[in-house]
């Protein structure tokens, strides 16, 4: 946990990263127990009948240097969570620790603070510029904002444009019209990039763009952040992508961690039946081994009124009386990052699963719906 | 980049630097081919100089009357255009009565602009209550045909240039605030409000630097569209006897008193017409040209 004041100053700078506080052992973010629910309002009187909870109760670290990818379908709250972290929209309860600094507490760090040292990327690279504003005049804003001269603020955009493979002179004074999709994107990652953070929120940043362009900017991700000492939290829907780029893993079901630990153990033995499920729905590129019957079956239930116990026990083909009942935990996941673990009943063995301590690659792939929902049909 | 041995080099034409204009200057740029759009933004401007220059262009003392000379047909004796029915030249009055219709089109859109402009950023970009609060505020307004508003408001205020200025702004108000609200509303929600959120920018910094450079272009069209409706509401007010008082020429109030001639002098009754007509289609045309040249992204 917080680094000890003394301990801190007793700490090496690591080379390359002045801004290194708590030393390399202290997550550069952790996030505990963050939640926001949406209210829905109705009736005459407007009041709240309802809650969404799209993001509920999720903890987790992300280690500096390290790339995390978050992903999860539709709906699942990925784009919720990225906005909670860069303080977009107010959350209901949960701590955010920066570098050992709690986030807009009396002791640690201004949220203005923070979102100088952590930016983010959106995934609509059109809506997310200026259209009235030539691209060098959108990366120079933030530096201006935080008091740098204009012409000084100019000159880093100038040259993070650069950085970004855009010739200054040839695309500093364009409008974000006259630049593809990929341009604009390199545009906007120059932009998170001009307050000089040490975090990037990527928020579906190369969804919207296609194959070839894609593989570009993921190339100047992995560039950009060799360079610049770089932390990444990856959110995406494509699970290659996340798998080429990641360093770990957090699957989100529901507005809930399912799953977190690194890649190849996440990719190759995952814990969780919806991960497992959810990996068998990517693609494979060989058509030999493409599978017909569906993963999964049905959709996610509504997080208006989230299903009692294990959210995903209403699809899951191991479904018992227990996940009904209890709610799984993830456990102190959020403490170690090397730590695989899944929010399941069936990895824990005390947990009065019938399967329980069996590792899902020993469990039959028989039923892709519930026992409940095959025995309807 | 390789280096390029020096024969290349020479096959390689040197990078052209590009050419970088300002917001204003790539509006220009598209307005310079638009040759209807110049046209009337030069008729404009001569409409303008003209009202401006009156006591040294116009002919005659607009308010000298003739009683041998009353209604005779364009160029009669001297009158180029005309006598009205006291005897007046036409021209004279028109050249004139440019002064009092110009006032009247442009100061309270103007006015109506920045008021309107306001509350609607405001609203715009509040939202919730405070959006609420304004914008019913301002379907009140819209609940009354805008010709019966203002001759309510004007009948309560009384008449006079300044009555008829006020009554034609709290009229011109709730249009323009709604489209800026609109607009605010619709920037509001893009990403890039977001990102400046993101980067620390404190609220007035996002709505200078970034809410009000978009939602100036729909608002500024859409007012310079309200110029010749205002020039017509208030020929209208002078029409009904609600605008300036008589003598003061105004293209309104002589379409007014022309009526009653129509069937003696058809040709000078319509003349005040035909220069309330020219210069609300000017109007109309430039902010038509200005709309696509102030559109970036054509």
């Amino acid at each position: 946990m917080t680094a000890q004041p003394t301990e801190r100053h007793l700490q090496p700078v690591p080379p390359g990263d002045n801004n290194d506080r708590g030393g390399k052992a202290q997550p550069l973010l952790i996030v505990q127990n963050l939640q926001k629910y949406f209210p829905i309002r109705g009736g005459v009187l407007n009041r709240k009948v309802a809650e969404v909870k799209a993001v509920d109760d999720v903890s987790f670290s992300v280690m500096k240097g390290e790339t995390l990818g978050i992903v999860g379908e539709s709906g699942c709250g990925k784009s919720t969570l990225a906005r909670l972290l860069m303080h977009l929209m107010p959350r209901d309860k949960g701590t955010l620790v920066f570098d050992g600094d709690p986030v807009d507490e009396p002791h640690g760090i201004t949220l203005r603070e923070l979102r100088r040292n952590m930016q983010m990327v959106f995934q609509d690279s059109y809506s997310s510029l200026n259209p009235r504003l030539p691209v060098v005049d959108s990366i120079a804003y933030g530096p201006t904002v935080h008091g740098v001269a204009t012409s000084e603020a100019k000159i880093k955009a100038r040259g993070l444009l650069e950085k970004v493979g855009l010739r200054p002179d040839l695309f500093g004074g364009r409008y974000p019209h006259e630049l593809s999709g990929g341009q604009k994107q390199r545009v906007n990652i120059a932009r998170a990039l001009a307050l000089d953070p040490r975090m990037l929120i990527l928020d579906e940043a190369v969804s919207a763009l296609d194959k070839s362009v894609e593989a570009q900017v993921l190339n100047l991700l992995g560039y950009l952040k060799r360079h610049l000492n770089l932390t990444y939290i990856f959110i995406s829907h494509d699970l290659h992508v996340v798998q080429y780029i990641s360093d770990r893993v957090l699957v989100m079901y529901l507005g809930q961690v399912v799953e977190i630990g690194p890649v190849d153990r996440i990719y190759n033995a995952p814990k969780h039946p919806y991960t497992r499920a959810l990996l068998q729905s990517a693609l494979e590129i060989d058509p030999e081994h493409r599978i017909e019957t569906p993963p999964l079956v049905g959709d996610p239930p509504n997080p208006i009124n989230p299903p009692s116990g294990c959210r995903f026990r209403t699809r899951c083909p191991y479904a018992e009386a227990i996940c009904e009942r209890e709610t799984p935990k993830l456990g102190k996941a959020a403490e170690n990052p090397a730590e695989h673990v899944a929010a399941c009943h069936i990895t824990n063995p005390v947990a009065g699963h019938s399967m329980a301590g069996r590792t899902l690659q020993s469990l039959p792939v028989e039923a892709s719906a519930p026992r409940a929902l095959a025995a309807a049909l | 980049m390789t280096d390029i041995s020096a024969e290349n080099a020479a096959l390689i034409p040197a990078p052209q630097k590009p050419v970088v204009r300002g917001y204003w200057g790539n509006v220009w740029n598209k307005l310079r081919y638009d040759y209807v759009t110049l046209f009337f933004l030069g008729l404009i401007i001569a409409i303008i100089l003209i009202a401006i220059l009156a006591p040294w262009i116009a002919p005659f003392d607009p308010n000298k009357s003739s009683m041998a000379s009353r209604l005779k047909p364009p160029g009669f004796k001297h009158f180029v255009l005309g006598t009205d029915e006291q005897g007046r030249d036409i021209l004279s009055r028109i050249i004139w009565g440019g002064r009092t219709s110009l006032l009247m089109g442009i100061s309270p859109v103007l006015f109506a602009t920045i008021i309107g402009g306001l509350f609607g950023v405001l609203a715009g970009f509040a939202g919730g209550r405070t959006n609420t609060a304004i914008m019913r505020t301002m379907d009140v307004f819209f609940a009354f045909p805008s010709v019966l508003l203002a001759v309510a408001i004007s009948g309560s205020l009384g008449s006079g240039m300044v009555n008829q200025m006020i009554t034609l702004t709290i009229v011109l108000i709730p249009p323009i605030c709604r489209v800026a609200e609109t607009a605010t509303a619709q920037v509001r929600t893009m990403d890039f409000i977001d990102a400046a959120r993101a980067s620390g920018a404190k609220t007035p910094s996002i709505l200078f630097r970034h809410v009000l450079v978009n939602v100036m272009s729909p608002v500024l069209v859409y007012a310079s569209t309200l110029v010749s409706a205002s020039i017509l509401l208030a020929s209208g007010l002078s029409f009904l006897g609600l605008g300036v008082a008589p003598p003061t020429p105004d293209w309104g109030l002589m379409l007014s008193t022309l009526r009653q001639s129509i069937y003696v002098q058809p040709l000078v009754c319509a003349l005040p017409g035909v220069a309330i007509l020219v210069t609300s289609v000017a109007f109309n045309l430039v902010s038509d040209g200005l709309r696509q040249a102030m559109d970036v992204k054509a």
